[in-house]
């Protein structure tokens, strides 16, 4: 396939606007997530900066650039400054392979959104992330901290143990849907929901996969560090966990990645078993082929956010794990659950083919 | 043992059921306590904005009264320090000369009345003690300072200001 120019100009404009809308969903989702916590607490949060607190993340952003940038004079500068470039850096690159929405036909041309759908998307995902420890290993190390290097530690243990969990349930996944880009994932739920017609577009993976999504979904927040396996920046244990010594930017740059990571994490959770951009009865509404696209691009948010806010809803409602019981739960529990569903996956697609 | 409040629970330590232990339902529930107070009314007060009343008996900085032709009522009979159980009252008395009449109300007079505010404890048996109506406790919040100095409250603090009468903001007493 030749590629032409103004192919390269629809790309790079779409890489753009996919890192533009990453970034600054991320930084709402830092005042959402004051403003949820608050709601939860029976508070209202930030509301001084602007109308709703509208302007806080600016004015967080604004103090994160203006504080003391500190490197400890033991501490490893190099490697220091590498590890919350590469959290970013890899919280950044996932958004690569995730359907945003159908094509839009503009100009003559048909224009996918999606930054690039490589056939083995779902591989590339679990590549970004497991990379993604490195950031917070790193920058646990270099600190040249003992509390950093505990957090580090757990994180990467943490992740490692997760991850196989995660990669199982997919394994179920890929199972029935038979590809491993998600691009076709998401075309394959726009169906019948078990060939009931009047469940048209609700073919959603969720409805065959129940047990693989709650498994990646544990899995998720565990790979988010988010509570209840916040363990590495455990605040109560380890002061600040491996971002103890970072300060300003660097910091910011280690919070916001969480943040980020969310997001896209949401993303592909809504796009592998909420059926990405498909919603129900799309049919049925009789409009224009790009106009459908928008209303898809509009759904698929409308998922991710809900589940961003079920992130924070977990998250100011369960307490965090003690190591030994999140370990527990990983090799113990999700594991061994995870190989049961591939066991049922198998069965099942055995006995009706 | 006979729980006075009938409240307490004994705790028993057995083993979980299996719906127990899948964790889930208890999460669930969980969840569902967060999201219901996700809805309910907000207890926060905006403080700059909205403030909260004081009780009725509230007792704040200490006043010293004028009476309606705008004399001092205090005699400085030293009761109020007497009665002080902080002992943070300190008054020198001075006599009326002629010609002071329309500034003091008695013949003997405080030139200087002094209450040390980091000592005071705001019990008020300076207002009880008091037999000529002259000090009370205010609504008034007594101001923070960086220096301790500025803690040692003066006449020029404490007397009521002239022309005022007792308006309810800045004087009223919690007895009748």
């Amino acid at each position: 396939m030749e590629i032409l120019p103004i192919e390269v100009i629809d790309k790079l404009v779409i890489i753009v606007a996919v890192f533009g809308i990453s970034l600054v969903i991320a930084m709402y989702s830092t005042l959402a997530e004051r403003k949820v916590s608050a709601f939860l607490q029976d508070r209202i949060g930030p509301n001084r900066a602007g109308i709703f607190g509208i302007f806080q993340p600016l004015a967080d952003g604004v103090k994160f650039f203006m504080k003391e940038e500190i490197i400890p004079a033991t501490a490893d500068k190099g490697l220091f400054i590498l590890g919350p470039s590469l959290s970013m850096l890899t919280a950044c690159m996932t958004s690569a392979v995730i359907p945003w929405g159908d094509t839009l036909e503009l100009f003559g041309r048909v224009i996918p959104l999606q930054v690039t759908d490589i056939n083995i998307a779902v591989l590339y995902v679990f590549a970004v992330v497991s990379i993604g420890v490195y950031g917070i290993m790193i920058g646990g190390w270099a600190s040249n901290n003992k509390f950093s290097l505990l957090g580090a530690l757990r994180a990467s243990s943490q992740m490692i143990s997760y991850e196989i969990a995660m990669g199982l349930s997919i394994v179920a996944l890929i199972m029935t849907t038979g590809t491993m880009s998600i691009g076709e994932i998401v075309y394959q739920q726009g169906g019948e929901l078990y060939g009931i017609g009047a469940l048209d577009g609700f073919a959603w993976n969720v409805f065959y996969q129940p047990l693989g999504f709650l498994i990646f979904m544990i899995c998720a927040f565990a790979e988010c560090n988010r509570t209840p396996f916040d363990l590495p920046e455990c605040e109560a244990e380890l002061v600040g966990g491996y971002h103890t010594e970072y300060s300003s930017m660097k910091l910011g740059f280690y919070l916001f990645a969480e943040y980020i990571n969310m997001f896209i994490s949401s993303a592909i959770m809504s796009a592998l078993y909420f059926g990405g951009f498909n919603f129900p009865f799309i049919d049925k509404l009789d409009l224009s082929h790009n106009w459908e696209t928008i209303i898809g691009v509009g759904f698929f948010f409308t998922k991710i956010i809900a589940f961003i806010f079920f992130f924070m809803w977990i998250r100011w409602t369960l307490p965090r794990f003690r190591y030994d019981q999140l370990m527990r739960l990983g090799w113990k529990i999700l594991i061994p659950l995870s190989i049961l569903n591939i066991i049922i996956t198998g069965l099942v697609l055995l006995l009706t083919l | 043992m006979y729980s006075l409040s009938k409240k307490s629970k004994v705790v028993v330590k057995k083993e979980m059921t299996w719906s127990e232990k899948l964790y889930l339902p208890a999460i669930f529930q969980g969840l569902m306590i967060t999201i219901r107070h996700f809805f309910k009314k907000k207890a926060t007060l905006q403080y700059p904005e909205q403030k909260k009343e004081f009780a009725a008996v509230y007792r704040g900085k200490h006043i010293l009264k004028r009476d309606e032709q705008g004399r001092e009522n205090c005699t400085a009979c030293g009761l109020c320090a007497v009665s002080c159980p902080a002992e943070a009252i300190t008054i020198v008395a001075a006599e009326r000369q002629k010609g002071e009449e329309h500034l003091y109300r008695e013949e003997k007079y405080a030139a200087s009345y002094e209450i040390n505010m980091l000592r005071c404890i705001f019990c008020g048996l300076c207002e009880e003690a008091c037999p000529k109506d002259a000090v009370y406790l205010t609504e008034e919040l007594a101001p923070a300072s960086f220096d301790r100095t500025d803690f040692i409250f003066g006449k020029d603090k404490l007397v009521q200001p002239l022309g005022t009468s007792a308006h309810p903001k800045t004087y009223k007493p919690y007895k009748k």
